[in-house]
């Protein structure tokens, strides 16, 4: 017996829609023997993980405080993976775009009136654009591998994340803690209710122009074509260069805007770390999202999902709260499998060569 | 002094080389495994865990080999025969690895390593400077050498490296003379995975004998990009590795002797140098479009 | 049926072979002889290919059974076919471009024991068979014929029963052709069987001692081509009559240059390809130019001049008497030009999208009301598709299919559709009709030749000499790079067509290396 891929003739469009919810099956699943293996309940497991954070309203508003920033960078991510750059720099870019964001506050405290924090947001989008330009002047330039390149900036900007709370931006008042001043009220973010601020609408306003973007423009259509097949985009016109600076720009700008957003409502300081691996979980979210901003909302959602029950079922029983990126991974790969069966059916064959019929079946 | 800097200079590069020529081969079949880190980290924490519950340095080896191999089939599986993304295949592996190893080691700690012992060879260990320079050390470092040498000599004057240069080139035409391209690649991707093992198994195991959770810090990404420093050749990447190894313990030694650069500039050297080093090789255009694998990161679907 | 000398080698009874929904080969019966040159003739698409995989073990049979000298065998893979004697020529090499011409042949022998020693036994083997070929060479580095060469030596080491080789004069010159055909003679009287699969009927009939002739999967004759014509063995092989095109030479009227090269120079874009060097060509209102030219002697590195693709000096390329060297390809098709690349997936089409979405590709700044204030109008995108559907006969299982569902020809007759859909003033064609079945072709042809007819200059690139001796007004060669001078159809042969291809009209040192 042969168990093979069969090209379909067109991409399943119920399996597309499938695909997602079937990954997060399948992690369910997985999520149950993990429990089971660390000889806890996997039902009662299962349900701290993924139901318990939802029962309560303050759960539920930290859920979205910690999906915006996914979204945000997921949608970013979702043109650079549509027009085939692998930028997997988005922490770096986070990081750096919320320094930029954060220079203000910081070294200017006395700057204080209704234009900080729209000042604070612009820069924050120009530092983490600027950010994300680099591995995308580098490709374009010197055609050096983004992958690469968009990684080691994420050490990179960590590193200067840390010296300057440490060093430079340390809070004079602050005996010596690791941390810069506190932001005074017009640097941060709006609160609607709680923790809520508005960064979550400004997530969902950026998830719309982005499905229009992708959807219904000529831009969106050279995204398209361009992470297809390049030389027919190139033979319509568009240019590739151009195109890899721009999904650049645009996913680095997204990162510093949440990252901004973040140190601006949910932190109001700089930390030596300010991000749980937002910009590598929203990885996972823009595949899961399957590249299109209105999945991307509702992926986002589930990550930020994984970390709140993280976080649950270590308190309530004891498993490490890595469990979370156990299951993010998990789920990414099966996202991933999921997605072959989109465009492949498979095929099993059975192998007896008598020259006689073969059994084929198809699923 | 210089004999201490040289020694911790080979240690710092060890773990470097092995990963980068497992990735070689790997990726001399055609397959990109960005997921080195996460193998890595899996055969640190494997390692570590079996040394200090068995004591033997020589089974945390095997563990940690086992650990990387057992993360690169599940990675083989997906992206060989579901032909899956590779990019994101790796990445998957890589945050996966990460998460594993963190659940694992959560025990450790905290917990006083074991440090591989030195093998001693008699007549050489004791010369003066280059006893303790290249005779004194852990079988790793030689298994590392032997590696290289034995990669190179397989790829190049056998025929089994031969074939293996073939899939990587031209997937299609490999399968047309019958060679199975799925096959070859998936015992690629587990070399690859024994090698990412044993690397991160000498991080901790030797290079800082102790578990800490992220210890493998971004050297495997590292270790993809010798292979394109490299360009697919074995031998640079020893010189890659030994220039990385370097770089990275002169940022320790430039503190103790009174640099006042902050230590985070420091830290960020490896990472900086990586991204010079990738634009001045990957500008040579020819160099580059010579030496690649053809069909790397490419996915291969047989017609039968 | 007529005699036929030789005992049976190879007897196929019942083959079949199915793709999805497609019947590929439907119950095939073949027998070759020992010793014959066995033509096996049909249509792009009659199941040629799909058939001799079969026999070449890289695919597998669904139904029927294969007999080797009177014993049934199954052959399960290349190499057990290798170990019965078969070897196989590809129509599209199977070469490792970074490898070794020795490295490549050991590739495909079971125990090509020492370097060293196959390096001489290759050189040995090719020069005795008048294909002489250096074992050190880089494949990457060697033009087309050379390649092929590297195939047929790496049978003939293997010493075959039976070679069967896939349409393999479609990449040489005339002269070439006819190297092969003694080398073929040679090996037939020395008692190996040639399964020779052509769609060229000349030569068919010219060496082939025996022809099967398959159309949808089946076959529908044999015959002694030696005693048919082209024309009865064309019949059988798209089984209705053939189409013409009909060209009405007495209204070719040329009128002013639309299209014009001067001295037109570009380096070559990747390390293996090939650089333009000055190249002079003028083509005229209701005409068409044909450039002929064995495949990789700059044809695409011209076609993405011609374009806009790749840039060039302002003055070097000339549409309707401005300078356009330095225009973008949207700003060409902005002054009326049209093109059609020779590869149809992925550069004229993206596989993946719509064929309503593959029309936006050329179309989005031709000022048709398909991009309006940077949004597209599908609405818009899809009445140029169903008109350009319906102009051309594509013909689609679905509405508004993926560009990669298509079918060569349909898909052909879509990515030339859309470009001649809008009258252009130029047209520059790449292979119009590479891969595609005769009535498909037979349509593309007629477009062309009638929208010259309409006052347009039409530039077609090909590698098929009937194609061009059919369609064109001028023809030109292009060989390594350089142009030979267009003529008048009437004053060339194939002969002297065949003499440029080969390097006849080159004025200039090559530039790139190792094209011996």
């Amino acid at each position: 017996m042969r168990i093979e891929l069969v090209k379909r003739k067109n991409s399943s469009t119920t399996m597309a829609v499938l695909s997602p919810v079937i990954a997060v099956i399948l992690t369910l699943i997985s999520g149950a023997i993990l429990f089971a293996i660390a000889g806890k309940d996997p039902i009662h497991g299962l349900y701290l993980f993924f139901i318990q954070p939802l029962t309560d309203s303050w759960s539920i508003q930290e859920l979205i405080v910690k999906a915006t920033p996914l979204v945000l960078i997921a949608c970013g991510l979702a043109v650079c993976y549509l027009s085939n750059n692998w930028n997997i720099g988005a922490e770096g870019q986070f990081i750096f775009g919320a320094l930029c964001g954060s220079f203000l506050p910081i070294l200017f405290p006395d700057f204080d009136n209704w234009l900080t924090l729209p000042l604070m947001l612009v820069f924050g989008t120009l530092g983490g654009a600027l950010w994300g330009l680099i591995p995308g002047v580098l490709k374009t330039r010197f055609n050096t591998n983004e992958i690469l390149t968009s990684l080691m900036l994420v050490y990179v900007a960590s590193l200067l994340l840390d010296y300057l709370v440490r060093g430079p931006w340390r809070d004079p008042d602050g005996y010596n803690f690791p941390e810069s001043r506190i932001f005074s009220d017009s640097a941060t973010m709006p609160l609607i209710d709680g923790r809520l601020s508005v960064s979550c609408l400004v997530a969902v306003a950026v998830v719309i122009v982005l499905a229009l973007m992708l959807s219904k423009s000529l831009k969106g259509f050279e995204i398209r074509v361009m992470g297809e097949s390049p030389r027919a985009g190139g033979f319509s016109g568009f240019s590739q260069k151009g195109l890899t600076l721009f999904s650049f720009a645009i996913a680095g700008g997204l990162a510093g805007l949440a990252g901004t957003m973040e140190v601006s409502s949910s932190l109001n300081q700089l930390l030596p770390s300010i991000s749980p691996g937002y910009g590598f979980t929203a990885i996972i979210v823009a595949f899961l999202g399957r590249l299109n901003p209105i999945g991307i909302l509702i992926a986002g959602l589930v990550l930020s999902l994984s970390y709140i029950g993280g976080e649950s079922v270590q308190a309530s029983m004891g498993i490490s709260s890595k469990i979370a990126s156990v299951i993010q991974g998990l789920l990414l790969c099966y996202v991933l499998v999921c997605d072959t069966f989109v465009l492949y059916q498979i095929r099993i064959v059975s192998t007896l060569r008598s020259g006689a019929q073969k059994e084929a079946s198809d699923v | 002094m210089f004999e201490a800097i040289l020694l911790t200079v080979i240690t710092a590069a060890t773990p470097l080389l092995i990963a980068a020529i497992g990735e070689l081969v790997v990726e001399r079949s055609g397959v990109l495994n960005l997921g080195v880190e996460g193998m890595m980290i899996m055969g640190a924490v494997v390692g570590f865990g079996v040394a200090h519950h068995t004591g033997s340095g020589f089974l945390a080896v095997i563990a940690a080999i086992l650990a990387g191999m057992l993360m690169s089939a599940l990675f083989g599986v997906f992206v060989v025969y579901l032909a899956t993304n590779q990019v994101a295949t790796g990445l998957a592996l890589t945050i996966l690895g990460l998460g594993v190893s963190g659940m694992i080691g959560e025990s450790f700690i905290g917990i006083p390593g074991m440090r591989l012992p030195e093998l001693y060879i008699p007549g050489l260990t004791e010369l003066p400077f280059i006893g303790p320079v290249l005779f004194s050390h852990d079988g790793v470092v030689y298994a590392g050498f032997a590696l290289v040498f034995l990669t190179s000599y397989v790829l190049f004057r056998t025929r089994m490296g031969l074939i293996l240069r073939a899939v990587g080139d031209n997937h299609t035409s490999a399968h047309a003379l019958g060679y199975s391209v799925l096959k070859i690649r998936f015992l690629a991707v587990l070399f690859g995975g024994a090698c990412a093992g044993l690397a991160g198994g000498y991080m901790s195991l030797a290079y800082t004998p102790q578990w800490v959770e992220n210890m493998i810090a971004g050297r495997g990404w590292i270790a993809l990009a010798l292979v394109v420093f490299a360009s697919w050749l074995p031998w640079r990447v020893v010189a890659g590795a030994y220039l990385f190894g370097a770089v990275t313990v002169l940022t320790f030694h430039a503190q103790a002797i009174g640099v006042t650069i902050p230590s985070q500039f420091l830290s960020s050297l490896p990472y900086l140098a990586t991204v010079v080093v990738l634009v001045i090789i990957s500008s040579n255009r020819r160099l580059t479009l010579v030496n690649t694998p053809a069909c790397l990161g490419k996915t291969f679907i047989p017609d039968r | 049926m007529e005699q036929r000398a030789g005992k049976a080698l190879l007897k196929a009874s019942g083959l079949t072979k199915r793709f999805g929904d497609i019947l590929a080969n439907d119950s095939v019966d073949l027998t070759i002889n020992e010793g014959e040159i066995h033509a096996l003739l049909g249509e792009n698409g009659a199941g040629k290919s799909t058939l001799v995989k079969m026999f070449y073990g890289s695919l597998e049979a669904d139904a029927g059974s294969i007999e080797w000298s009177g014993e049934p065998v199954s052959i399960g893979n290349p190499a057990m076919a290798r170990q019965l004697g078969i070897g196989m020529v590809f129509q599209h090499f199977s070469l490792f471009e970074a490898l070794t011409v020795v490295e490549n042949i050991a590739l495909a022998l079971p125990k090509p024991g020492n370097m060293s020693a196959l390096s001489a036994r290759i050189k040995e083997v090719s020069e005795d068979y008048g294909l002489p070929l250096d074992p050190a060479d880089i494949v990457a580095d060697l033009p087309v014929g050379i390649r092929q060469r590297i195939e047929i030596v790496r049978c003939l080491l293997q010493e075959p029963k039976l070679i069967i080789m896939d349409e393999p004069t479609s990449v040489l010159t005339p002269q070439e052709a006819d190297r092969l055909f003694v080398t073929l003679k040679r090996l037939a009287s020395e008692g190996c069987a040639v399964l020779y699969i052509s769609h060229r009927l000349e030569e068919v009939k010219q060496i082939c001692h025996h022809a099967t002739i398959l159309r949808h999967g089946k076959v529908v004759a044999e015959c002694d081509p030696t005693k048919e014509t082209a024309k009865s063995l064309a019949q059988l092989m798209v089984g209705s009559a053939v189409h013409l095109v009909n060209r009405s030479t007495s209204a070719t009227k040329t009128g002013d240059v639309r299209l014009e090269l001067i001295g037109l120079e570009s380096p070559a874009q990747t390390p293996f390809g090939t650089s333009l060097q000055a190249i002079d060509l003028d083509v005229f209102a209701g005409e068409v130019v044909a450039i002929a030219g064995v495949a990789g002697n700059g044809q695409g590195e011209l076609f993405d001049v011609i374009s806009g693709e790749v840039r060039v000096k302002s003055d070097m390329l000339m549409i309707d008497g401005e300078s356009a060297g330095r225009l973008n390809i949207n700003e060409r098709r902005q002054r009326n030009c049209a093109f059609v690349p020779e590869e149809r997936l992925g550069h004229g089409a993206v596989p993946g999208m719509k064929l309503s979405k593959n029309i936006i590709l050329t179309r989005h700044t031709t000022g048709e009301g398909i991009v309006q204030a940077g949004f597209v109008s599908d609405r818009r995108a899809a009445e140029l598709e169903k008109k350009v559907q319906s102009e051309f006969d594509v013909r689609m299982s679905q509405p508004d299919p993926d560009a990669k569902s298509l079918s060569g020809g349909n898909l052909q007759k879509f990515v030339v559709g859309r470009e001649l859909d809008r009258q252009p003033g130029v047209l520059v064609v790449n292979q119009p009709t590479w891969g595609v079945d005769a009535g498909a072709a037979a349509l593309i042809r007629q477009g062309l030749i009638e929208l010259a007819h309409s006052g347009s200059a039409v530039l077609v690139i090909s590698q098929d000499l009937d194609e061009i001796f059919e369609i064109a007004d001028r023809i030109a060669v292009i060989s390594r790079g350089q142009l030979s001078d267009a003529e008048p159809v009437e004053e060339m042969t194939r002969e002297k067509v065949g003499l440029l291809m080969a390097g006849g009209a080159e004025k200039h040192a090559p530039m790139t290396e190792g094209a011996a």
